[in-house]
């Protein structure tokens, strides 16, 4: 496979000028919340405690960015080296959603002039959930850039550098996978303490194995998208024969997803609610259909090729692990009495971070090698043919 | 032989992560147990069939605790807290069903009821607080917060059963305020605040043990029967009489998530009054039981990381270089 290159071309675009618009008006509106308060943007209240950052910043946008994590187990724990060209962009990727999650969440704390206190052992409580998430996805963003190292140090560093990093990669790449699989599956635990305000549908002991098979699939589905879209976007050639093999991993994962969570609600006797929980069925229930959409359209190989319907398979599991998580947080916890929406400001500002993200990761696919320029596909057919001849020409 | 033990380690790393989700769905021989009441602990009986509804305990909880007045209208003329706020540590709030001529009567009735932290016997809040801002004293049981720690996660808002602790959204430099028994009261030999001033002894200062007696005494004695009521203090000697009132039956915070310090006596079901049936297991213990059974002694998440390393190295050195 031939070597990743960067991408070079203008950094000035019609996206990235939008993304550094949307961008700057969040700059103003966190301005604005560190004078005035969480109040003076959001509808946050004491009913609900956690609202659109939390949903969005911390527990969607992290499993969003689980792309890195997803592939690093494929190609470094399962030794599947063909997949190696996705490995780069995916951890690009993810060090861009969790950097900016995490800096999200020093916005959504109110007294983030102590945050610190969350590193220091003489303030731990080891019982805490949530200090075992932020130390974790802590560590992993710092995790994430090592990772990303030899990439910024091969356009930039020396061949000692690059040799020593490339020697110890397997030490980030292995915390690297640690460290998703515990935080992953606590944001699951999250919600636990929180016991009856969390409606039944989804409360359960089983939330870090959901959270975290989910995540993992949502990672796998956010590589298609993306190379999908980077295909498109850089006129580069297809991945899709890469692609299509991992969304048969997808298939294997959300089938257990599914099957834990049916039996599940099976065993607590949970089935009838299904159908009788008003708003939450529906949220319910649609939720499910997205999870189920991917099963059925990447069911067959045929299927699993064709770039359109893997992209629309990748979309829909995308969609279905974020509203597993949005409701879970804002729809399936609830005090009652209190409602929530989020205000424009919140919004804005999740707006922002995400083409902060987007921005980010453009500047870096062209100044870095990120992208590799493998298999050209002179015509279509190749594309078509591709999984058996990848298995054999890989390397 | 490389093939045998990569599958071997393989393995391992697979079994450490099979092993966090097993812990997960069954639970662990060792299941944190609820919280137990610290033998000295002392708390709140508010009793809803004596309180009037004069709010002197919120007048003098905002004395002890050097909060003002909350106004929700425009004309500021009257205290017009209507719950328990950023500004607020206290309130009675008023239940009214259809005429609402009959006091402590659930049909075309009214009823006071007081909010404030009930002083879990094994807190949510205290259990979820990354960074130990909530505490529970093990002596007193008094549930505290510390806003100097306090990083304003509002874990604990989300987490409390109740809905006790209340952010101050609308501040810059916000802080998290919620009853701690005014214990710094307690430490000058003093009483809590709204249990000093209430004219009536509807809530009542002491130790658990006595004030649990006191609650099962009211409840046991049948309706109508001439009763004496302590003010202050449940071991008080400043008495008055007056007609059993018709409790439900049952002391509210006797077992609801283990069991809670401000035990609550009503006339008309605490369901109506804001206070929720909830079950004797505490949700703290239910979720760091799971949390102890994936992290327990850290030895699942090591085992799979020793598995990932022996994997990503091996994996590197095949594929890393040749690229
Ligand atoms: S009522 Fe809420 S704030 Fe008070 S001790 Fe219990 S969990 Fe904590
Ligand atoms: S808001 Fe403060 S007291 Fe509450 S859980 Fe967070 S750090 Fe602890
Ligand atoms: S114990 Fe003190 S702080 Fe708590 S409600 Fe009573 S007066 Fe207020």
């Amino acid at each position: 496979m031939s070597k990743a290159a960067p991408l070079g071309g203008p950094f000035i675009t019609r996206t990235t000028v939008i993304t550094a618009i949307l961008t700057l008006i969040m700059a103003a509106l966190l301005l604005y919340r560190l004078v005035f308060g969480l109040g003076a943007v959001t509808n946050l209240s004491n009913g609900y405690g956690f609202g659109l950052w939390i949903a969005y910043d911390v527990f969607i946008s992290t499993a969003f960015a689980c792309g890195g994590y997803s592939m690093a187990i494929l190609v470094y724990i399962f030794n599947k080296g063909e997949f190696h060209p996705l490995v780069r962009p995916a951890l690009l990727a993810s060090a861009f959603g969790y950097s900016l999650g995490g800096i999200s969440i020093m916005f959504d704390i109110g007294r983030y002039w102590n945050a610190w206190h969350l590193f220091l052992p003489w303030w731990a409580n080891t019982t805490s959930i949530m200090l075992e998430v932020a130390c974790c996805i802590g560590a992993y963003c710092c995790v994430l850039w090592i990772e990303f190292a030899p990439v910024i140090a091969e356009r930039w560093g020396t061949p000692a550098i690059r040799k020593f990093l490339t020697k110890i990669a397997f030490i980030p790449i292995a915390v690297g996978c640690l460290l998703p699989t515990m935080h992953q599956s606590s944001l699951g635990s999250l919600l636990i303490p929180a016991g009856y305000l969390v409606h039944p549908l989804w409360q359960t002991n089983l939330l870090p194995v959901l959270a975290l098979s989910s995540a993992i699939c949502m990672g796998y589905a956010i590589v298609i998208f993306e190379g999908s879209l980077v295909t498109e976007a850089y006129h580069r050639p297809s991945e899709a024969h890469m692609l299509g093999k991992i969304s048969k991993l997808i298939v294997g994962l959300l089938v257990f997803y599914l099957a834990v969570r049916w039996v599940n609600l099976a065993y607590a006797g949970k089935l009838g609610l299904v159908l009788t929980s008003g708003k939450y069925s529906f949220f319910f229930i649609m939720e499910n259909v997205l999870f189920v959409l991917p099963v059925i359209l990447l069911a067959s190989q045929r299927n699993r090729v064709n770039p359109q319907i893997l992209f629309v398979a990748a979309v829909s599991m995308l969609l279905a692990g974020a509203f597993y998580r949005l409701d879970l947080v804002l729809i399936a916890y609830g005090r009652p009495g209190w409602h929530y929406f989020p205000s424009i400001g919140e919004i804005m500002i999740t707006v922002g971070f995400v083409a902060l993200e987007i921005l980010g990761y453009i500047v870096c696919v062209r100044l870095f090698p990120v992208l590799s320029s493998h298999h050209p596909a002179k015509d279509s057919n190749s594309v078509r043919r591709a999984p058996r001849v990848a298995a054999t020409t890989n390397k | 032989m490389a093939v045998s033990r990569r599958n071997f380690l393989r393995g391992a790393a697979a079994g450490g992560a099979a092993a966090a989700c097993a812990a997960a769905v069954t639970e662990p021989a060792a299941a944190r147990e609820n919280l137990q009441m610290p033998p000295k602990a002392v708390g709140l009986l508010y009793d809803s069939t004596l309180c009037v509804g004069c709010k002197a305990c919120v007048a003098a909880c905002r004395d002890a605790n050097g909060l003002a007045p909350e106004f929700t209208t425009d004309e500021k003329i009257w205290d017009t807290a209507v719950d328990i706020s950023g500004k607020t540590i206290t309130v009675i709030k008023l239940y009214t069903d259809g005429t609402a001529k009959h006091k402590d009567q659930e049909k075309d009735g009214f009823a006071f009821m007081k909010r404030s932290c009930l002083h879990c016997v094994d807190p949510s809040c205290v259990s979820v607080c990354p960074v130990s801002a909530m505490t529970k004293d093990p002596e007193t049981g008094i549930v505290s917060h510390e806003p100097a720690d306090c990083i304003g996660c509002r874990y604990c808002v989300v987490a409390c059963p109740f809905g006790v602790p209340q952010f101050e959204f609308d501040k810059a430099f916000p802080k998290l305020l919620k009853c701690e028994m005014c214990k710094h009261r307690q430490a000058e030999g003093k009483i809590p605040a709204c249990a000093e001033v209430c004219p009536t002894g509807a809530t009542l200062f002491g130790p658990m043990t006595a004030l649990k007696a006191e609650a099962d005494r009211r409840t046991s004695t049948a309706p109508g029967v001439p009763t004496d009521y302590m003010r202050k203090t449940v071991d008080s000697t400043d008495v008055h009489e007056r007609p059993n009132a018709a409790y439900v039956k049952h002391t509210y915070g006797t077992t609801e998530v283990g069991g809670t310090q401000m035990l609550l006596l009503s006339g008309v079901p605490f369901e109506k009054m804001g206070y929720p049936a909830l079950r004797e297991r505490s949700y703290a213990s239910e979720a760091e039981t799971i949390q102890e059974g994936i992290y327990g002694g850290f030895v699942a998440p090591m085992a799979l990381f020793a598995g990932l390393l022996f994997m990503a190295r091996k994996n590197t050195k095949n594929h890393g270089e040749e690229e």
